[in-house]
């Protein structure tokens, strides 16, 4: 047992502890759905980072794919199981931090009892009704969906470290959704995750798991848009990465993606960089992420067309006036959607190399006309542009 | 690579032009009176106004445009970092060299520049309104000139109102007169251009420093006009097109060489035409530069045909309109975003100081082109024209057009014999004379005509820093230095001026003169050394333009930018290496232009 861990009361706090105090929320939550687009800022909470951020989105009329957050009421729920509680508990004494095999051991049987242990009926009868709403939306039995955790910790920076982040792709039918879900939330017991909250001195119970089910994208192509020029921090332009296929061939380094330069406000390409893109990952019919090898001439064929990436960066705009900073979106084209309406935003978060740098006022002595000319006369345009 | 053009020393013309230099006045030719001064010069080749061979006479316009914007600069407005802008004529070729202001005179300058620009840009719109009276008057008096032949006996009047004053003396003071009514056009076109110029550059440097990538394209439509003069004879061309539809006249324009308005309907129509045209067809197909430049007015059938592609497509359902609040409305959406986008309201202040300034200023900088090289020449040339036929009815020269072979200051020994001999009643040397040297220097002409001369001559500086070199002619230490061969561009590709934006494959044509324009057909893209504003009607049929000179505001990249056609302008050699036929790729927003 680990004397310095601030775990020891854990079997005492659980079945009262409360992860957020009321001043949070207008309203006591009860919900165990939230609907993305339904969300509200008073939600966030309970939907955590990633689902507040979706839900977020939505609210920006940005092009977010339908699905739902189950929230931490219901993660909560589980924990109604006292037998459940002490058997989690009796394993968390257990651990010993140094020794990291044994902890592997450890968590992987916590998770095993959280995914073993029955949803509690309330709880599964929401997010079946959930899930059959989705499907009647997107107008496909069985809709496919994928499967994220969206932790969600109080007075902690980074939830995302602080509680394992899992995903899961291309889920098909409630049952399986249910049986996903409950890995969702079992993969805050992950070793990892236990590991970083005992180096960092957080409670186990100060995490909390919300889980998102959204409809699953199947991407022609993937990417990245900055909403500005990341070589120079010009805030008129949006850079655009491109790949086929998923996002994963970029993010692994197999891939270098296509690289546009698109201006936000003439809507226009003005720089672009084609690669030879050598490899995608697909999604098979199985719903099996697969890597693929690209042939002939598609390789060095943009990944996105001139209508694409003006569509993408205009809804980048849009995210980076909502948000009142630049941005970093993640987007895809979806295959099943018509041309004009299939680029879809994945995520939207701040920008964080240029919106950290101070911005220089370019008139620091009020705008006196002549003065102005003067100087443009007397410094040659060459010196002045890069 | 070579850091140097060659000397205008070294240079070669063509064979058999011994003697070329007659053709112009001995200040404008390169010499050894001035050689250490001109050989440690910068000099680039005037194609985008004077891309072909000059005659004496249209090296005039050259001269009179080259020291009246010198003179602005230099003299008037005293701009700090700036002097003249040189000319040189060298084997018939216009090559020019912006002058620089030695750096310890610069400073004692800034307040004559802040006093006399700042009356100006002050009082802007009333200077303005003068101008355009001016130029108008200005324009009537070289109307009222009279080129007439002198008379067998002079008119009752000029005996019974005691004048003395005989017709060939007349004559030769309404030449003097014409010329120097020549000189004051030269002088308005200038007077608020390069301060135009000043306060557009303010606002462009103000955009780059804020957006470092932004495209020159998206200033320029920031500042851009709506409703401007210099667009007016194609709006006045599609309402003539309208009007023949709804009169049921359509049908006359079919041939567009034999058009004959018959009935109430052909009346009705040649009175709006005979409305339109003045002043609005007084319209070069050119640049109003050279004598060959066909003016409107007096090629209907240039017109004529444009007027028939127009009824050509209101017959199909087109809508041919300018889409006004369409282009205003994306005018302004334009500023607000790139506003927005501003760090900070002080900037936002300047941001609206700066456009603010820079369109009160503008449309006088796209209007000046229509009233002075398009309405004051075709009146200049049609002027010299009468005197001509004049010369040639009373035997002083073989053929009209050969006034065009004599400088403007030997034309008054030409009138001296016509005047000296009408008096005398004798007869006159001048055909004799002036034959054999203007069959010499029409053959010298015919040789430089046909000679390609060099992009530039000299020592390019470091940086091209002149403001208005860099504005209207494209010119910077860039595209110097694509010119030396430094960029290595490869073999099928061309880089200039992202002048108007969109990315389209198609058959490229080359137009190296007006009268080929009308062989462009429908989608293709047009090849040429440059355009004029007066080719607007085609530019509904190409897919794209790309000229070898030109900067953002030259009359290609304004026209294209107008009708929506992606432009790369300047790309230096476009013509040489694109051939007709050729399948090319026109990128007007990165300004590549790939042959494939």
């Amino acid at each position: 047992m680990c004397e310095s861990c601030p775990i020891v009361d854990w079997e005492h706090e659980l079945p009262t502890v409360r992860y957020f105090t009321a001043t949070k929320v207008d309203a006591e939550m009860t919900e165990h759905i939230v609907w993305f687009d339904r969300y509200e800022p008073a939600h966030k909470p309970f939907v955590g980072g990633k689902n507040a951020s979706l839900g977020e989105m939505m609210m920006a009329e940005l092009p977010v794919p339908p699905g739902f957050a189950v929230t931490t009421v219901a993660y909560d729920q589980i924990w109604q199981d006292a037998q459940l509680v002490t058997q989690v508990n009796d394993l968390l004494r257990a651990i010993d931090h140094d020794d990291h095999a044994g902890n592997r051991v450890i968590s992987d049987q916590i998770r095993t009892l959280i995914e073993a242990a029955p949803i509690p009926p309330e709880v599964a009868d929401d997010v079946r009704q959930a899930y059959a709403a989705l499907c009647t939306h997107c107008g496909i039995d069985d809709v496919p969906v994928a499967v994220r955790s969206s932790a969600t910790a109080e007075d902690m920076p980074d939830a995302s470290f602080a509680g394992q982040q899992d995903t899961f792709l291309w889920i098909v039918g409630a049952d399986a959704v249910l049986e996903n879900l409950r890995k969702c939330w079992s993969s805050i017991f992950t070793d990892r995750a236990i590991a970083y909250r005992h180096s960092m001195g957080y409670l186990h119970q100060s995490i909390a798991m919300s889980v998102g089910i959204q409809k699953m994208i199947d991407p022609i192509s993937s990417g990245v848009a900055f909403t500005l020029n990341p070589t120079n921090g010009d805030r008129s332009q949006v850079a655009i990465d491109a790949s086929w296929g998923l996002g994963e061939a970029v993010v692994s380094g197999e891939v270098t993606p296509d690289n546009f330069l698109v201006d936000k406000v003439l809507r226009e390409v003005i720089e672009r960089k084609i690669s030879d893109k050598g490899v995608e990952y697909c999604l098979t019919d199985d719903g099996v992420v697969e890597k693929l090898e690209v042939t002939g001439a598609r390789r060095k064929r943009p990944a996105v067309t001139d209508d694409d990436l003006t569509a993408i960066a205009i809804l980048a705009r849009r995210a980076e006036k909502h948000y009142g900073c630049p941005q970093d979106v993640e987007w895809a084209l979806d295959k099943h959607l018509p041309p004009g309406e299939n680029v879809v935003m994945l995520q939207s978060r701040p920008e964080t190399v240029w919106s950290q740098k101070p911005k220089t006022p370019i008139t620091t002595d009020g705008y006196d006309p002549m003065k102005s000319i003067v100087s443009t006369l007397m410094t040659p345009l060459n010196n002045k542009t890069d | 690579m070579n850091n140097s053009f060659p000397s205008p020393f070294e240079i070669e013309g063509p064979d058999g032009v011994e003697g070329w230099e007659e053709l112009y006045p001995y200040s404008s030719s390169f010499s050894e009176y001035r050689k250490d001064y001109e050989d440690n010069r910068f000099w680039f080749w005037d194609s985008m106004h004077w891309g072909k061979a000059l005659t004496p006479w249209d090296a005039t316009f050259m001269e009179a445009a080259l020291a009246a914007l010198s003179q602005m600069n230099s003299r008037h407005y005293r701009i700090p970092p700036a002097d003249g802008v040189d000319f040189r004529i060298l084997y018939g070729y216009a090559f020019l060299s912006p002058v620089g202001v030695d750096p310890s005179q610069i400073e004692a300058r800034v307040p004559q520049f802040m006093e006399r620009a700042g009356h100006y840009f002050g009082n802007w719109d009333s200077l303005y309104d003068n101008w355009l009276n001016k130029v108008k008057t200005t324009i009537e008096e070289i109307e009222s000139i009279n080129f007439d032949p002198l008379p067998e006996m002079e008119d009752l009047e000029v005996i019974t109102g005691g004048s003395a004053i005989g017709s060939g003396a007349t004559l030769m003071s309404e030449y003097n007169r014409f010329k120097d009514l020549i000189m004051q056009a030269w002088q308005f076109h200038f007077e608020f251009l390069n301060l135009g110029y000043a306060a557009y550059l303010d606002f462009f440097g103000f955009c780059k420093e804020a957006f470092p990538s932004i495209p020159d394209l998206g200033i320029a439509k920031m500042v851009a006009g709506v409703e401007v003069d210099l667009f007016r004879p194609n709006e006045e061309l599609k309402k003539l097109a309208q009007k023949a539809v709804d009169l049921g006249v359509a049908r006359n324009f079919d041939d567009p060489d034999n058009v004959t308005l018959d009935g109430e309907g052909g009346a009705q129509w040649q009175a709006a035409w005979d409305e339109a045209k003045d002043p609005w067809f007084n319209f070069t197909s050119g640049n109003g530069f050279y004598h060959f430049d066909k003016i409107w007015v007096e090629n209907p059938d240039i017109p004529y045909t444009f007027i028939r592609d127009y009824i050509a497509r209101i017959e199909a359902g087109e809508d041919i309109s300018r889409p006004i609040d369409a282009i205003r409305e994306e005018r302004d959406r334009v500023v607000s975003e790139y506003r927005d986008l501003l760090g900070s309201d002080e900037d936002r202040e300047a941001f609206d100081g700066k456009l603010g300034l820079a369109r009160v200023v503008f449309p006088y900088v796209e209007n000046h082109n229509f009233y002075i090289e398009h309405w004051t020449m075709s009146v200049v040339w049609r002027k010299l024209k009468e005197l001509g036929a004049t010369l040639e009815k009373d035997g002083l020269l073989a053929s009209a057009d050969d006034l065009l072979f004599i400088r403007r200051d030997e034309v008054n020994e030409v009138l001296w014999d016509y005047y000296a001999n009408w008096a005398v009643n004798a007869p006159t040397a001048s055909a004799a004379h002036w034959g054999p040297i203007i069959d010499r220097r029409r053959a010298i002409h015919a040789k430089l005509d046909g000679w390609q001369a060099p992009k530039a001559l000299g020592a390019p500086p470091e940086v091209i820093t002149e403001p208005f070199t860099i504005m209207l002619w494209g010119i910077t230490s860039e595209s110097v230095n694509n010119w030396l061969g430094s960029d290595g561009d490869a073999e099928n590709e061309l880089t200039g001026m992202a002048a108007s934006p969109g990315t389209v494959e198609g058959v490229a044509r080359i137009i190296n003169s007006p009268e080929e324009v009308n062989d462009l057909q429908q989608d293709e893209i047009l090849v040429a050394p440059i355009t004029a504003p007066s080719w607007a009607p085609v530019f509904p049929k190409i897919q794209a333009c790309v000229t070898d000179i030109g900067g953002m505001m030259s009359h290609a990249a304004i026209v294209c930018r107008e009708y929506g056609v992606p432009a790369v302008t300047g790309t230096g050699f476009g013509t040489d290496k694109i051939k007709t036929g050729d399948r090319i790729r026109v990128d007007g927003s990165s300004g590549k232009v790939t042959i494939l």
